[in-house]
């Protein structure tokens, strides 16, 4: 073979190797993480641990029932928020996408991502814990819902934006008006990737911490009340590493492997709505 | 005289600044299908859109003149009211994928809102798909996914969506240029038969179709009405040059 022509594909399996041990390189401290948690924390998890709450300090055993149901009322009260009005947010931007206003829109919604959730519960203890005089679910769902809302938006109005003009035209053409057209048509064929979109934003807020410092605040009793203060897996974690008890340092570990596998199912079930989504 | 349903008087059509319509008089023939040829760009399309109100939607897109619809200024009619007299059928085939091929033909029922009693709502889905020459090929799955069909089945689906809400004109734009040859000849079959309960307007630019299909041919060139007439007089002996130079193929 001619001598150039070794060489080049010599060259070639150089670039493939290493551009395939680069592409490996995210793996390495997703593996590490998952590892060092499955390791640590899988002493500490059995079924009392996710079904008893707090033993008072200093006392061996006890759960996160109450951070459990906690991240679960949180979740439940942010997406009340997030998802109707992000939706319906991103609707409008897919719509009107060449006015001055969704541009805006379109823009804030951009920087909101990138605003530090720690500045974003600064803003809900200002809005909702300052009024209310006290700490409370509602004040954390509130903060997460801010910390949602952009990426529903987005995710909206990139799904629906790919909607088939013909198809929004073929529903006017016969005699739909604009807003059914939009509801019964336009979302209904968005719909697997708008769900991903909600999926993937809870699971990026349900690990947040610094804004349910002090909004959420913590609360070492089971409550279901959006008027009260109400533990989460990250606070716990924060308090229990932050504590100088063993034990706790153990269930920390613990409710990390919990909220860990909490954030992979919700990645997983969007990743499999994606998939069928590309299926149809 | 053929009895005429739809007039345009001076119709100019605007994109922006664009003018893709330069003033076109013609009168669609009741009850017959009129073909609408000519080569690309030549604003056919804008034609038809302007007869639904479909060509307001675009932004910043205008038009002036008047049409008449059995008489009465669209523009002074109300939106949905056009819309439900005269339907439209796309170029590519599509049905609403969400829905199954019954939802589909009901869809200009169920998406606004009107509610239908079972046997009416079975009997309109069994009409509208036999006229659209589909009820043999469908009847035993009409609670699957309309998007399952072939593209030519997928297309008469669209035809008997338009048709099941009655309108007095069926509006196609190049129904069958997505289709395989035979595909396309059933549609065509099924447009010279639609002519009994509807009529039809259909944009080609496939002179061949327009010979086979059409009762009566417009030519469009540059956004002109070149010539107008029943097909048999226009393609055998045409009034202006360019008409001839386009059906012989000398361009377009």
């Amino acid at each position: 073979m001619d001598k150039g022509v070794t060489r080049r594909l010599w060259k070639d399996r150089v670039a493939t190797l290493l551009v395939t041990i680069l592409a490996l390189v995210p793996l390495i401290p997703l593996a590490l993480i998952l590892l060092q948690l499955a390791v640590k924390g899988i002493t500490s998890l059995n079924l009392q641990f996710l079904t008893s709450l707090p033993h008072p300090p200093g006392e061996e055993g006890g759960g996160v029932l109450n951070a459990i149901v906690g991240t679960a009322v949180l979740l439940a009260l942010a997406s009340a928020l997030a998802v109707p009005t992000g939706i319906l947010a991103g609707i409008y931007l897919s719509e009107y996408r060449d006015r001055t206003l969704p541009h805006a829109v379109r823009m804030a919604a951009d920087l909101l991502q990138g605003t530090p959730s720690i500045v974003i519960g600064i803003l809900a203890y200002a809005w909702v814990v300052r009024p209310m005089h006290h700490f409370s679910a509602l004040a954390g769902g509130v903060a997460l819902a801010i910390i949602m809302l952009p990426v529903i938006v987005r995710t909206t109005e990139e799904v629906l934006v790919l909607v088939p003009r013909d198809l929004r035209e073929s529903a006017l053409a016969l005699g739909v008006p604009s807003w059914r057209m939009i509801l019964k048509v336009v979302l209904p064929t968005g719909m697997v990737g708008v769900t991903t979109g909600v999926l993937l934003s809870i699971a990026r807020v349900a690990g947040e911490t610094a804004p349910l410092l002090f909004t959420a605040f913590g609360n070492p009793f089971l409550s279901l009340k959006p008027t009260e203060p109400i533990d989460a897996l990250p606070l716990v974690i924060f308090n229990y590493a932050t504590s100088p008890y063993a034990d706790w340092w153990r269930q920390a570990w613990a409710a990390s492997l919990v909220l860990i596998v909490l954030v992979i199912l919700l990645n997983v079930a969007a990743r499999l709505l994606a998939r069928r989504m590309k299926g149809e | 005289m053929e009895s005429t349903i739809l007039k345009t008087e001076g119709l100019k059509a605007y994109y922006g600044e664009t003018k893709v319509l330069r003033g076109i008089d013609i009168d669609i023939p009741r009850n017959r299908v009129t073909a609408v040829m000519g080569p690309s760009g030549c604003g056919k399309t804008t034609l038809i859109r302007c007869f639904n109100r479909m060509h307001e939607m675009v932004p910043g897109a205008r038009i002036e003149g008047k049409i008449r619809l059995e008489g009465r200024d669209i523009t002074s009619m109300k939106l949905i009211q056009v819309r439900r007299m005269v339907g439209m059928v796309f170029q590519k085939p599509n049905p609403f994928p969400t829905m199954s091929i019954y939802d589909n033909v009901l869809a200009g029922y169920r998406l606004s809102g009107v509610k239908l009693r079972k046997e009416e709502a079975q009997r309109i889905v069994e009409e509208s798909l036999k006229k659209a020459a589909l009820w043999e090929e469908v009847k035993d799955a009409l609670h699957r996914r309309g998007t399952f069909l072939s593209g030519g089945q997928q297309q008469r689906l669209c035809i008997a969506r338009a048709l099941a809400v009655n309108p007095r004109l069926l509006l196609m734009d190049e129904p069958t240029s997505a289709l395989d040859p035979k595909a396309a000849h059933r549609v065509e079959e099924l447009i010279s038969r639609l002519k009994e309960t509807v009529t039809v307007v259909v944009v080609t630019h496939n002179v061949a179709q327009a010979g086979r299909v059409a009762d009566y041919t417009a030519f469009l060139y540059l956004g002109e009405l070149i010539e107008f007439g029943p097909t048999s007089q226009l393609f055998t002996a045409p009034q202006d040059p360019r008409t001839e130079e386009y059906l012989t193929g000398k361009f377009g």
